[in-house]
């Protein structure tokens, strides 16, 4: 039996194989007991926001459903100006600072990249294998060996004994200090990414743009950057969450005011000297993951939709 | 389509930035008042619109009471202070030092990291206003710890004391006793009271982990107490002479020995290490032991309900010297401040937290539970309004202080996190020879810390 069905024709592989395995019932149950187990502390930390320090102490979060006793006692605490957390003004400045940061250490790192990305894709020109995989190996350089180096590029510039090559660019502590560092970092990762997806747009789509006239301008613009969504908008994820989450940057680069320090800098000093305000932490823990939280259900489509589908016969 | 995308997120961002640079006006300055002028002492300049940034470790509500706390020197002078917190002070630091952010004073809580500083050449020698305020205020100790190869850099903050013991006074005036004032004298009591079928004292050394840690203590407060300050800090460098193999160190160890590894005192020795540090102290209210070595933080280990007053159920002495060269030795910890530049307004903020007027705005702006202590001695003892406070303030700024940091947090972590904690849980548990302990510690010091 078992031969005859090997003797007939070879079987080619099921289309749908993976579908088939990650759609089944046992794994979508197993799904829901990962999903259910990896989202109950992110619940503990949410329900424990709204109780109160003594409850806290006394009994775990999931006491809130037995015996309700709801308080915004740590929510008013980190907004409104109180002693308690330490923070003169509360802490949208500081929220408000995060976007100032974020947004443009996005939006810079990926116009760039995108164009790099074509241009060493789709432009030939001497030497561009060469650069790629310059670029690509800047990935290896990690960012705590630049960091100190950078700082003093932007405070003392660059000097050969008395010969300044690069003056000092008197940008530490400001805005455009912390966003050229997070650009900078994003690079290597973003063309990397972009040029793999871009460079395997189909080469047909390219050669009727350039017979119809379009300039590489024109085929980046019309051509690329729409087939380009997802990947973009898949790096966009990455970067904001890099970039959002990120202490080690905004340390090294932020004055330490409130006029430029992001919210991860306060988070950590909110419970106190001595530790002794750690209820503080649920409630803006909660306000910090809220914003990824957005941006990542507002683009996640991208990461399963494939624009490309279907544009190509 | 992604232009329209993008240049609505341009729009987004110009529009935050509109909305943060509102946010972080400054606020128009008063002008100088006289009530707040009056808190602050004379000799300052105004200075309005100058902001000198002190970056600190302190995070949270105890930062807010030092904002509070320097409300009217900003009143006065109209220098702002910008007290910027952050809990990564010790990374931080060096990196914004070498980087060329310095701040303009930094709040630096470990002798250590003032000499790593100093050596960079970025920070700056006290100003002759401050060298003046600490030999007004200030005794030797404090000045040899804030400074460097001979130059004074860096003028103490506040202080804390390690040097106490435990007692009931209800029991202590049940039996008899009194709080004794030398060390000869607090040993003929314990015998005193070991004849009276008592336990003399309460020991605990489990810590989890840190298992070990409050036998270190007992043993710092008795180098320092017969040896001195100079043989205590070659002690913390591994210097020749200091090891714990060497003379001292072990005479010391036989002195602890001698009290806390003596089972007349305490009972069987090898249960303190099998009891908690906050376990030791929770006989001291009924009786159970009579004295504890401990810092005034183990307060809150104290059973339920018990009164920490000079007549309660339990309250502190201070742990008397040994040898009479050494005068009021005292342990404990302490910051410095540390200036990076000596700009005019950094001068003025680096001057006024020296004096006496700072130290008692912000003891009162700490409250009525208290918990900040200077080694200032201009200020009066009536400034502070937690008792326990007061007493250990009264040690710490003796001008004849001899002030030692806690040893085995200035030791590399090998040792003072590491091998003296385990060597001395071994030297409780099993009666280990000092001799064996003392030669096991040496050896696992880290030959790159000299």
């Amino acid at each position: 039996m078992s031969l005859l069905t090997r003797n007939k024709a070879p079987k080619l592989a099921e289309p749908n194989a993976g579908r088939k395995l990650f759609g089944s019932r046992g794994a979508t149950i197993t799904v829901w007991i990962i999903a259910i187990f990896w989202t109950i502390p992110t619940l503990g930390l949410f329900t424990t926001s709204f109780r109160r320090k003594s409850d806290i102490s006394a009994t775990g979060w999931w006491n809130l459903f037995i015996h309700p006793h709801l308080t915004l006692g740590n929510y008013s605490a980190i907004f409104s100006s109180s002693t308690v957390s330490g923070i003169p003004n509360g802490i949208m400045p500081y929220v408000i600072n995060s976007f100032v940061i974020t947004i443009p250490a996005v939006i810079f790192p990926i116009t760039l990249a995108t164009m790099a990305a074509y241009c060493l894709a789709w432009v030939k020109f001497r030497g561009s294998d060469a650069v790629f995989y310059g670029i690509f190996a800047l990935q290896i350089v990690p960012i705590q060996v630049a960091l100190v180096p950078l700082l003093n590029l932007f405070t003392g510039g660059v000097h050969i004994g008395s010969v300044t090559l690069v003056p000092a660019l008197h940008i530490a502590g400001k805005f455009l200090g912390i966003w050229v560092p997070h650009t900078m970092f994003a690079l290597p990762l973003a063309i990397y990414l972009l040029h793999n997806f871009i460079s395997s747009l189909p080469r047909d789509l390219m050669e009727a743009a350039n017979v119809d006239g379009a300039s590489h301008f024109m085929i980046f613009r019309r051509i690329v950057l729409p087939l380009s969504v997802p990947a973009i908008a898949a790096f966009t994820i990455f970067q904001f969450l890099w970039v959002w989450n990120d202490l080690l940057v905004a340390l090294t680069f932020t004055g330490g005011t409130e006029g430029i320090d992001p919210l991860n800098n306060k988070l950590a000093g909110l419970a106190g000297t001595w530790g002794s305000h750690w209820e503080l932490l649920t409630s803006s823990a909660f306000v910090t993951i809220l914003v990824p939280l957005v941006v990542f259900f507002s683009l996640q489509r991208y990461f399963v939709r494939g624009l490309l589908a279907g544009s190509v016969k | 389509m992604s232009i329209s995308k993008k240049g609505l997120l341009a729009g987004v961002a110009t529009a935050t930035i509109a909305l943060v640079a509102t946010f972080v006006a400054p606020a128009a300055y008063a002008g100088t008042s006289a009530a707040a002028c009056a808190n602050v002492g004379s000799g300052y300049a105004v200075q309005k619109g100058k902001t000198v940034e002190v970056f600190t470790s302190v995070v949270g509500d105890e930062l807010t009471r030092y904002a509070k706390a320097s409300a009217d020197f900003t009143a006065c002078t109209g220098i702002k202070i910008n007290w910027n917190g952050s809990d990564q002070f010790e990374a931080q630091l060096p990196v914004r030092v070498a980087g060329g952010t310095a701040p303009d004073l930094a709040l630096v809580p470990q002798p250590g990291l003032i000499a790593q500083m100093v050596a960079t050449g970025q920070a700056v020698p006290a100003p002759s206003a401050v060298v003046n305020n600490i030999n007004r205020y200030w005794s030797k100790s404090w000045r040899n710890l804030g400074s460097v190869g001979g130059r004074f850099y860096a003028a103490p903050n506040s202080a804390n004391l390690k040097s106490l013991v435990w007692y009931s006074p209800k029991q202590f005036a049940k039996y008899g006793y009194t709080v004794p004032t030398t060390w000869a004298d607090m040993f003929t009591q314990s015998d005193k009271m070991a004849a009276a079928g008592q336990t003399a004292w309460c020991g605990g050394i489990g810590s989890g982990g840190a298992t070990g840690w409050p036998s270190t203590d007992w043993l710092e407060e008795v180098v320092v107490r017969e040896a001195g300050a100079t043989v205590y800090n070659n002690w913390i460098a591994h210097k020749k002479g200091a090891y714990f193999s060497d003379a001292p160190i072990i005479h010391a160890m036989n002195t602890v020995w001698g009290w806390m590894g003596n089972s007349k005192y305490v009972g069987k020795v090898s249960t303190i290490a099998t009891t908690s540090f906050q376990d030791a102290v929770t006989g001291i209210p009924s009786g159970g032991c009579m004295q504890l070595q401990q810092a005034s933080f183990i307060a809150a280990s104290l059973p339920k309900g018990s009164v920490v007053s000079p007549t309660g159920d339990a309250w502190v002495y201070y742990l008397p010297g040994i040898n009479p060269a050494v005068t009021t030795p005292v342990e404990g910890g302490g910051e410095f401040y540390l200036a990076f530049n000596s700009n005019k307004a950094t001068v003025e903020v680096q001057t006024f937290l020296s004096t006496p007027q700072w130290a008692v705005s912000r003891i009162k702006a700490a409250g009525s539970n208290g918990g900040w202590l200077s080694a200032n001695s201009g200020v009066p003892a009536a400034t502070y309004s937690n008792p326990l406070d007061a007493l250990s303030a009264k040690y710490l700024s003796d001008s004849h202080s001899t002030f030692v940091f806690d040893a085995s947090d200035a030791m590399p972590a090998a040792i003072g996190n590491g091998a003296e904690w385990t060597g001395f849980t071994d030297w409780f548990a099993n009666g280990t020879p000092v001799k064996t302990v003392a030669a096991k510690i040496d050896a696992a010091w880290p030959s790159a810390s000299n």
